[in-house]
């Protein structure tokens, strides 16, 4: 199963002829793998990694630290979905260390996402700080690096 | 008198590679998808190139002891008794070499003298019967076929060993077959070296590299030790190909006549490639085992790929080579692989590079990538369509 996955995890988009093969598995049983590992929640969604400023789109990132208070009986849990049930938040983190939530945020602009802090996020009740860092550049995301320069340099032919 | 009737007759005597015969071809042509080569499309773990540069930094710029660092011959004794629980003195068992091209050529030139014999199962890397002839040997290759699955056997062996016998010289996991040597068919080998009393010089430079089964290291059988001259290096399993780093370990009358070579031929090999290569072995097993993985998906793509267009095709369980017998097209090797190169711009090595024996193969060497693998695929199948 680990092996389906880490296959499934740098190309989702493997047919499932080939990942067969490649596991020494039937299609049959890979089928029913990838069915069961959907139904568990293990594989989550299948997500794609884009280069936006290369396709030229204008997004921004920006990464926020909050403090907040917890609250009883639902502690972080409940503070932490108030947060990332609005769609722009794209990943929340709960940390240890000098804040408690890190919260990455997409926006079309600068103006944009300093309006959703200060409107959305910091007037939440409990929500006792925020930090707002804006990301300058992307160089590696979920294992990849964005513009990889190695190459094969290898001859053509070697014993 | 020209200059080339000045060259020894020894150097004169040897055939220049096969592979660089075909190199030539293929140098001058572009879009070529290439099953030709003979190192992992992997680079060197950043981890291990990182260590490199510091050791740069802090000025790791000198000779060393002609032994090699002592760092790296600690932690290759330790790794060799962890992997194949067989223990050498670091201090004057083992010798860190350049590449394991040196180390086959040093452990040749040590023991062989003009006349001596060395068995050489067939097909095998390029160097070896060269090596021999160089060192003043004669070598005398062993056939060893498909139908057996590419391993060399003791009624084989029997049939040419001679009173002047001194060295069976054996590479498993095998470059161009893939073939290994299960432990059981290896003690064979090892009772034949005992009642002949010969020097087994054996390079396992794809020890890492099997699947599906465990290596069996020959100089861990009992009472191999001593008389195996044990070669490996850090190329294959850890994509360190250019570094050239590799070593020999046996007993210490071997290593410290090798040593005498190789400290008035190299001195010893580059400290930098030193460093790195103790950093591959302390922190690096992770890493290469991700890459034997990968490995092993390949292969399967590979064996699927060639038995589906019908080329008789023995599974191979080690190194990353596949080695299909072609001979049902009626081309031969170099036909085969010339006409392909120009048709389909998909680029292997013709079998009988690596001995006659490999006639009526060709060797396709699975280390590029799963994209590269497919479009090849698709190509030598157009190719063998026309043919079968």
């Amino acid at each position: 199963m680990k092996q389906l996955l880490e296959l499934l995890e740098t190309n989702s988009k493997r047919p499932v002829s080939e990942l067969a093969i490649l596991l020494g598995k039937s299609q049959q049983e890979v089928i029913e793998d990838i069915k069961s590992l959907e139904e568990d929640k293990i594989i989550i969604k299948y997500h794609t990694i884009i280069n936006w400023e290369k396709a030229g789109a204008d997004t921004v990132t920006a990464m926020i630290e909050v403090k907040i208070t917890p609250q009883r009986e639902v502690g972080f849990d409940a503070m932490a979905e108030r947060i990332y049930r609005f769609p722009e938040v794209r990943n929340v983190y709960l940390m240890s260390g000098a804040y408690d939530l890190l919260v990455m945020l997409e926006g079309q602009s600068l103006k944009e996402v300093a309006d959703f802090v200060s409107t959305k996020l910091a007037t939440i009740e409990g929500v006792l700080s925020t930090t707002t860092h804006f990301m300058l550049k992307a160089y590696k995301e979920a294992g990849v690096i964005i513009e990889d320069q190695e190459e094969d340099r290898r001859l053509v032919v070697t014993p | 008198m020209s200059w080339s009737d000045r060259i020894s007759p020894t150097v004169r005597s040897i055939p220049p590679s096969g592979i660089r015969r075909f190199f030539d071809i293929v140098a001058e042509m572009k879009g070529v998808v290439s099953l030709g080569v003979g190192e992992p499309d992997f680079i060197t773990p950043w981890h291990i190139r990182e260590s490199c540069v510091y050791g740069l930094e802090r000025g790791y710029t000198s000779y060393t002891s002609n032994y090699g660092l002592l760092e790296l011959r600690e932690e290759i004794v330790r790794v060799t008794q962890k992997d194949y629980d067989v223990t050498y003195d670091p201090r004057c068992e083992v010798l860190i070499t350049v590449g394991v091209s040196e180390a086959l050529d040093l452990a040749l030139r040590a023991v062989l003298s003009p006349g001596d014999e060395a068995l050489v199962p067939e097909p095998c890397y390029v160097s070896y019967k060269a090596c021999v002839t160089l060192a003043g040997g004669t070598p005398v290759p062993v056939t060893t076929t498909m139908e057996n699955q590419f391993r060399v056997t003791v009624d084989q062996l029997e049939k040419l060993v001679t009173p002047r016998t001194k060295v069976l010289l054996i590479g498993y996991p095998n470059n161009p077959t893939g073939a290994i040597m299960p432990r059981e068919e290896l003690l064979e080998i090892a009772k034949f070296a005992e009642k002949h009393d010969l020097i087994v010089i054996s390079d396992e430079i794809y020890a890492n590299l099997t699947y599906g089964s465990e290596h069996t290291c020959f100089a861990s059988l009992p009472g191999m030790r001593d008389r195996t001259i044990l070669l490996n290096g850090f190329s294959k399993a850890y994509a360190m190909t250019g570094w050239r780093i590799g070593y020999a370990m046996s007993n210490p009358d071997f290593i410290s006549a090798m040593t005498k070579i190789h400290q008035y031929t190299m001195l010893c090999a580059p400290i930098t490639a030193q460093v790195a290569a103790v950093e591959a072995l302390r922190h690096g097993e992770n890493t290469m085992r991700k890459m034997v993985a990968e490995y092993d998906c390949r292969r399967r793509l590979m064996i699927d790929g060639l038995r589906s267009m019908r080329l008789k095709c023995f599974e191979p369980k080690g190194a990353f080579y596949i080695f299909p017998s072609i001979k049902e097209t009626g081309l031969s090797s170099l036909e085969f692989a010339e006409e392909l190169l120009k048709s389909e711009k998909v680029a292997l090595v013709p079998g009988d590079a690596f001995g006659e024996s490999g006639e009526g193969y060709v060797r396709c060497s699975y280390a590029t990538s799963m994209a590269n693998l497919s479009k090849a695929l698709e190509r030598i199948e157009r190719f063998v369509r026309k043919r079968l």
